[in-house]
């Protein structure tokens, strides 16, 4: 579903900021692989998903979405294979835009947009019976500007935004870092209903262990821009928090710094 | 104050406001819709009065004439939409480069600084001399724009435009081509103010190479006037651009006012610059006030 093959990203090149964000970077993921990742700041992690979002071209390397290398294409164009949701609740959605409008132009994601009115009728009844499902009365307000919503509406409408027009992949880069724990707890879930409901191939960068461990199927820890731990199946479903530390300092030959990883 | 005087000055300063407004409906549609503070503007002005007065002086019908200053205003839209875009030029040096080179193109069109056209010999749309026309011939321009916009910022081109304004990222994200929206954008706004620029030259007479001086100061003191006066009452978009064209309206009333105070025209630059500087000054300085106050209020993503 997807490859990456040997990136690697340096910004600032020749500089004394230079920063070698990816370093010969490899995963091939499955159809179906829900994938979280973990390490810690400046590890690579949003930068792999910006990498592959094409935010800016990489250095070197090769990114292949469902057989198709997009290394070349710029970043609204891969949008046709690509729900995204970032750490920023204010990032995923247009403020200005009312709730429908943004559905709107979500379910355009990867259509030529021409001169035909921007929103159909039967699209809003779509819209309201999907808002219904994510229970927290967002159907009678339609109308509404995104910009009057929470943070955590705004991360579930901008999940429902991603995952619309159904992806080849979906990106969740610490999509509820930014939430209050209760309303983490609650976007989180709904992601892993989505993900489940539509058979979702998904990265998800977590700065949270034991969240990294409940969701998915698949666990990969970064550091030094590229992968140094990778662990599925069985193995993954019997993880503990100690285990995946242990596991750090050995592959890395570092103790683990993030307090947030942990606390959080 | 002569009242009688201002009175009688008052329709002429409607017919002004009229005609402003369209090219303040330009700028609305850069500084608001699209996030971009576009200065092509004060070039952009004068280039579809030059092609407009020429054309006509050529003999050509005057509505071809407006078609083509519309036409010119977007190809001067598209030379700053092309600096920023695909050369990376930052948004307001590509206005301010299409805006200098324009002089020489302006003058290269009009053959010297000023060409003057009398409502005498020609047959033009509007004209100082006949008041309640001009009055109801820009009024007419400012519907027929103001209804194909909302139109057209409701398909699905348009809301992309929008929503590039809004959030770049996001836009991106959604598969919009943000780059192609700017440049998109760019050309009706200049497009507008080409046909603003048309109006003007024949309303009072001759395009002069200097008549786009200061333009985008107009349009913005206009665009936020609309805002601040209408804002709250005005939600729906065709009504927004209803109060840009009031804050026009009001724009060159003020001026009418001032200048009946006894102000020469040299001063209104400097009256058009404090207007603008105060009413951007007042959503500032409340900001923040409101954000000393609300800090205890904490986080608003609860």
């Amino acid at each position: 579903m997807l490859e990456l093959k040997e990136i690697y990203k340096t910004f600032n090149p020749n500089s004394p900021s230079e920063k070698k964000a990816l370093n010969g970077l490899n995963l091939t993921l499955e159809q179906g692989d829900f994938v979280t990742i973990i390490g810690g700041n400046g590890a690579g992690k949003s930068t792999m998903l910006n990498a592959i979002s094409g935010v800016w071209p990489i250095d070197s390397g090769e990114i292949i979405i469902d057989g198709v290398n997009v290394t070349k294409l710029p970043e609204h164009k891969r949008a046709l294979y690509l729900g995204r949701v970032f750490q920023d609740p204010m990032t995923g959605t247009a403020a200005d835009m009312e709730i429908e409008e943004n559905l709107a132009l979500a379910y355009r994601r990867g259509q030529s947009r021409g001169l035909r009115w921007g929103i159909t009728q039967k699209e809003r009844g779509e819209y309201k019976e999907l808002l219904k499902t994510l229970d927290l009365g967002l159907e009678t307000r339609l109308r509404a500007k995104v910009g009057l919503l929470s943070g955590g509406q705004r991360q579930a409408l901008t999940l429902l935004m991603a995952t619309l027009k159904k992806p080849k992949l979906l990106l969740l880069d610490e999509h509820t870092a930014a939430l209050d724990p209760k309303t983490a707890a609650k976007v989180l879930e709904l992601s892993d209903r989505i993900i489940a409901e539509h058979g979702l191939t998904a990265l998800m960068v977590t700065h949270n262990m034991k969240d990294a461990i409940a969701h998915g199927n698949r666990l990969i820890m970064m550091s030094d821009g590229r992968i140094i731990l990778d662990i599925k199946g069985e193995e993954k479903k019997k993880l503990t928090v100690e285990d995946l530390l242990q596991k750090f300092s050995a592959a890395s030959g570092s103790e683990f710094v993030s307090d947030r990883a942990l606390l959080g | 104050m002569n009242v009688m005087a201002l009175m009688k000055a008052l329709p002429g300063s409607v017919a002004q406001g009229l005609i402003w407004g369209l090219l303040a409906i330009g700028v609305y549609i850069t500084y608001k819709v699209l996030d971009y503070a576009d200065l092509t503007v004060d070039g952009s002005l004068c280039t579809g009065g030059a092609v407009a007065v020429m054309m006509m002086l050529g003999g050509y019908n005057p509505y071809i004439a407006l078609i083509c200053a519309a036409v010119a205003g977007m190809l001067a839209g598209l030379v700053t939409g092309v600096f920023h875009v695909a050369f990376g030029i930052p948004a307001i040096l590509s206005g301010i480069l299409t805006q200098l080179g324009l002089y020489s193109v302006n003058m290269r069109i009009m053959g010297k600084s000023n060409q003057a056209i009398s409502v005498d010999k020609y047959n033009l749309i509007l004209s100082l001399r006949d008041i309640p026309k001009a009055v109801m011939v820009s009024a007419i321009c400012c519907a027929v724009v103001i209804i194909i916009l909302y139109w057209f910022f409701g398909t699905e081109l348009g809301r992309g435009i929008r929503a590039t304004g809004n959030n770049e990222n996001m836009s991106r994200a959604q598969g919009i081509n943000t780059k192609v929206m700017k440049v998109i954008g760019l050309m009706i706004s200049n497009g507008l103010v080409g046909v603003a620029g048309a109006l003007y030259a024949q309303y009072q007479g001759n395009a002069d190479v200097n008549m786009g001086r200061g333009a985008i100061v107009i349009g913005l003191a206009a665009v936020i006037i609309g805002g601040v006066l209408f804002g709250k009452i005005f939600h729906n978009f065709a009504f927004r651009l209803v109060g840009v064209i009031f804050g026009a309206i009001l724009y060159f009333v003020v001026i009418t006012i001032v200048l009946q105070l006894g102000l020469e025209t040299t001063d209104l630059k400097l009256v058009s610059a404090l207007i603008v500087a105060a009413f951007l000054a007042v959503p500032y300085l409340k900001g923040q006030h409101f954000v000393k106050n609300g800090k205890k209020g904490g986080k608003a993503n609860a």
